[in-house]
């Protein structure tokens, strides 16, 4: 069922695409855009106006095509992307290997502007399109046992130089709770501005999760499993100490190496400012009863 | 044959050249920077450039002795300029960091004191006041030439602090960092007398 979340930031919020393709346009024409804002009144979109096409395509972290922030940029384009099938199996109904024109049938593509929050702190606003992965669980039907989903990116050394280093223990691996993959903030995002998701990006199928860091908006998805255990998520493995299974953003939990109080907005150049990192990314009102009477400090 | 053609240019070289070349050099990344020319991030990205040269000016002065003792390559006139250049880029990826980066004092005192890559960042730092301060002539002279090999030492904790630094933060298991820690291990090495010996046999 589509429609069940509406972002306060809306079609008018995006930069239109002949803006977009072009930094340059963009700054000739902010002021139409203001204009635009004022006169739709929508004081709260003008300060989250999404970045720029460049900018989403241009800084990624994608360690299967290098751990450079503009590896994936110039790296990504070697990875297949048709065919593509994800495999959808543990405690489902349905079973099986899906093309991914058999995962899109019957579902409702949106346009969902989300905040990203990198747990490098980070951040950006995304016009992502996709789908509510609660759909896809449903079609497969989900087994009374099922607790949690686990999710894999594609793993193909010939494909993804970055695989070569042991940077992670490959293939990478993400998951949530059950509850959480149901809730309909979390998408599987299949494009950005209207066009099909760019490689860099995690095409053609990828996560995302605004409420959580961006690690957890696993990217390239082959694989969803259902499970009745916690399954094992990549950074979580790798260290645990700093991140955790959870990873909801949160200003008060500090990761063990640097303070997320603070976030630096991507596009804002040399002398932006850093912003206040809001609970749960901006997502409270719609999140905070996933965790109701947890200790966010220990379940980090 | 190739060592004497090297040495031969390298003699052609003023020192001062490093001074202009790094100076021009960190100049010209803040301008890209400023201009869009380090892509969407260009504060993380002037950082890390002013951070990274610094350490590989770092090796370099740390190879000054060792590739004059086992190639020939006459690098020591350079020397001092190579370690106030590095010196000053540091100073510059610290200036980055406090004043583009993190932008206030209190958190950058939070960092310091509660961020272990950061305040070792910060050590190697203060250890290269002092290096920078008296690499002149008038403080060779002031100090006593076995006081100021003795105090210039300290370039040795600097730059196993500033590869940690390094290596500490960056996420997961990255080779660059472990490339940089790994030279100047091997450097640092190349110093005790026993492992020269039995190189130089």
């Amino acid at each position: 069922m589509a429609g069940r979340y509406r972002s306060p930031l809306t079609r008018d919020d995006v930069t239109p695409k002949s803006l977009y393709l072009n930094r340059r346009q963009i700054m000739a024409g902010s002021g139409a855009l203001l204009g635009a804002g004022l006169i739709g009144g929508r004081a709260q979109a003008q300060d989250l106006q999404p970045n720029s096409w460049e900018e989403i395509t241009n800084y990624n972290n994608f360690y299967e095509f290098g751990t450079g922030k503009d590896d994936p940029a110039r790296n990504a384009h070697m990875m297949t992307t048709e065919p593509w099938s994800i495999q959808i199996d543990g405690l489902v109904d349905n079973p099986g290997t899906y093309s991914f024109a058999e995962i899109m049938e019957g579902m409702t593509v949106e346009e969902r502007i989300y905040r990203l929050r990198c747990v490098e702190a980070w951040s950006m606003v995304v016009p992502w399109n996709g789908f509510e992965l609660a759909d896809l669980l449903e079609r497969v039907g989900v087994q009374a046992g099922a607790r949690y989903v686990a999710f894999e990116t594609l793993n193909r050394p010939e494909e993804m130089p970055g695989l070569r280093f042991p940077v992670l223990e490959w293939p990478y691996r993400e998951g949530l709770r059950l509850d959480e993959a149901m809730h309909p903030l979390t998408i599987l995002a299949t494009g950005l501005y209207g066009e099909p998701m760019p490689n860099q990006n995690g095409a053609p199928i990828r996560l995302v999760v605004p409420w959580k860091y961006g690690f957890k908006s696993i990217k390239s998805i082959v694989r969803i499993t259902l499970t009745e255990e916690q399954p094992p998520a990549s950074w979580n493995m790798a260290q645990p100490r700093e991140y955790g299974f959870y990873s909801n953003v949160n200003p008060n939990v500090d990761h063990p190496r640097w303070s997320q109080a603070t976030e630096r907005r991507i596009g804002g150049g040399l002398f932006a400012t850093r912003q206040d990192t809001l609970m749960f990314n901006g997502y409270e009102d719609e999140v905070a009863g996933l965790y109701e009477g947890m200790d966010l400090a220990e379940f980090f | 044959m190739i060592v004497e053609t090297v040495n031969r240019v390298l003699r052609r070289v003023p020192p001062w050249a490093i001074y202009a070349a790094a100076a021009l050099w960190a100049a010209w990344m803040f301008y890209l920077g400023a201009t869009g020319g380090l892509g969407v991030e260009p504060i993380e990205a002037l950082e890390h450039a002013y951070g990274e040269r610094a350490l590989q000016l770092i090796v370099l002065g740390l190879a000054v002795t060792p590739l004059r003792r086992f190639l020939g390559i006459n690098l020591i006139r350079f020397r001092r300029a190579i370690g106030v250049t590095a010196f000053f880029l540091v100073l510059a990826h610290f200036a980055v960091w406090a004043v583009l980066d993190v932008q206030s004092v209190s958190r950058i005192w939070a960092d310091i004191v509660k961020r272990p890559y950061v305040t070792i960042g910060m050590a190697a730092f203060a250890l290269l006041i002092p290096l920078a301060v008296t690499s002149n002539n008038l403080s060779v002279r002031r100090l006593g030439a076995a006081a100021w090999r003795w105090l210039h030492m300290l370039v040795y904790p600097a730059a196993l602090l500033g590869a940690v630094h390094y290596v500490w933060l960056a996420k997961g298991f990255q080779l660059e960092p472990m490339i940089y820690l790994g030279l100047i291990l091997l450097l640092i090495a190349l110093r005790f007398p026993a492992l020269q010996a039995r190189l130089a046999s």
